[in-house]
C-alpha cells in the first residue's frame, strides 16, 4: 500500500467520534501538524480489538503538532511539540 | 515467626490491623486461573511455558535501555543505527525485541528534549524497560504529561530553560520509545560498562536527565 502522505506534508486529524477501540486521542481530533515520519503498515487496531483480522494493514504515521495548536492555555514555549501515532484514515490533507 | 504472635500494633508506630489481600479471588484472579487451566487441561501449553514467559517478562528491566545507551555513547555509528531503526540496532546488541511493536529512539540534545507517555492506556517499551511504573500508568501523569509536560518535568526535578524545546511523543499505537539521554559531564573516560550503571529508567522515559 502506498501512503497517501509523504514526510513534511501538512494534514487534518479528523473530527470522527465513532464508538468503539479507538487510537486517535480525542485531543488530537480536528487539530492540524506535520507527518514526521511513516511508521509502516500494520493490522487495524479497530478491528483487531473485536477479534477481526484487521486487514488490508494501514499506514501509520507519526504526525507532529504544535503544544499551542493542540492547548489553547499550553504554557510553554511556542517550540514545544507534540508526536502522536495516527493511522491513514484518520488523516485528511489540509487546506 | 515469634514476631507475629506478639506483634500488637502498637510500640513506636500504632496501627489499626491491616486485613491481608492476597486470598481474596477477585473477578480478574478468578479469570487468569480459569484461562490457564484449561490452557494446560487442553494441551495448548504447558505450566512449564507459562513460567518461562513470565521469567522472560520478569528479567527484562532498564539494565536493557542502558545498555544501548551507553553502546550509542561510545560508538557514533552505533547510534546513527539505533536512532534510525531503534529495533534492528537493538537487537544487533543483543536485545530480543521479542513482540511485533517497534522501537524507536529519540534523542536529547542541548536544544531537545523528548518525554514519553502512553495517554490511552500504558503502552511501554517493555523490551528495553521491563515492568512499567506505577506512576506511568497513572491517570494524572497520562493526561498532565501531553497538556503540562514542563509542570511534569519540574515535579520530577527536571527544570528546563525556555531555549530548550520539549518533545512530547504519545505512544498511541504501534510504536515504542526510549530516550537517548545525554552523556553526563566528567564521564569522558568511562567505558561502557561504567557508562551503563549511570542510566537511569527515569532518564529513558524522560521525566529526568543524567
Amino acid at each position: 500500500m502506498m501512503p497517501r502522505f509523504s514526510v513534511g506534508t501538512s494534514v487534518n486529524v479528523r473530527r470522527g467520534n465513532p464508538p468503539g477501540h479507538i487510537r486517535t486521542p480525542y485531543y488530537i481530533r480536528g487539530k492540524s501538524g506535520t507527518v514526521e515520519r511513516i511508521c509502516g503498515e500494520f493490522r487495524n487496531p479497530e478491528e483487531l480489538a473485536y477479534g477481526r483480522s484487521g486487514e488490508p494493514k494501514q499506514v501509520l504515521y507519526r504526525v507532529r503538532f504544535n503544544q499551542k495548536d493542540i492547548w489553547p492555555d499550553y504554557k510553554g514555549p511556542a517550540k514545544d511539540t507534540i508526536d502522536v501515532e495516527l493511522y491513514e484514515h484518520w488523516l485528511e490533507p489540509a487546506h | 515467626m515469634m514476631d507475629n504472635i506478639t506483634h500488637t500494633h502498637e510500640g513506636p508506630n500504632p496501627h489499626a490491623p491491616r486485613p491481608d489481600h492476597d486470598d481474596t479471588l477477585t473477578h480478574h484472579k478468578r479469570l487468569e486461573i480459569a484461562v490457564r487451566e484449561l490452557l494446560i487441561e487442553k494441551g495448548i501449553l504447558t505450566a512449564d511455558e507459562i513460567r518461562e514467559a513470565i521469567e522472560r517478562m520478569d528479567a527484562r528491566g532498564p539494565h536493557l535501555g542502558a545498555k544501548l545507551v551507553a553502546r550509542a555513547w561510545v560508538d557514533p555509528a552505533f547510534k546513527t543505527r539505533l536512532l534510525k531503526d531503534g529495533s534492528t540496532a537493538a537487537d544487533e546488541a543483543g536485545v530480543q525485541m521479542d513482540q511485533p511493536t517497534r522501537l524507536i529512539v529519540v534523542e536529547n540534545t542541548p536544544q531537545v528534549h523528548n518525554l514519553v507517555v502512553c495517554t490511552l492506556c500504558s503502552c511501554y517499551p517493555r523490551m528495553v524497560l521491563g515492568i512499567p511504573p506505577d506512576w506511568y500508568k497513572s491517570r494524572a501523569y497520562r493526561s498532565r504529561a501531553v497538556h503540562e509536560p514542563r509542570t511534569v518535568l519540574a515535579e520530577f526535578g527536571t527544570h528546563l530553560p525556555d531555549d530548550v524545546a520539549v518533545r512530547v511523543h504519545d505512544s498511541t499505537a504501534d510504536m515504542r520509545y526510549l530516550v537517548l539521554p545525554m552523556r553526563p559531564k566528567g564521564t569522558e573516560g568511562f567505558d561502557e560498562a561504567r557508562l551503563a550503571e549511570l542510566v537511569t529508567r527515569d532518564s529513558m522515559i524522560g521525566v529526568t536527565t543524567l
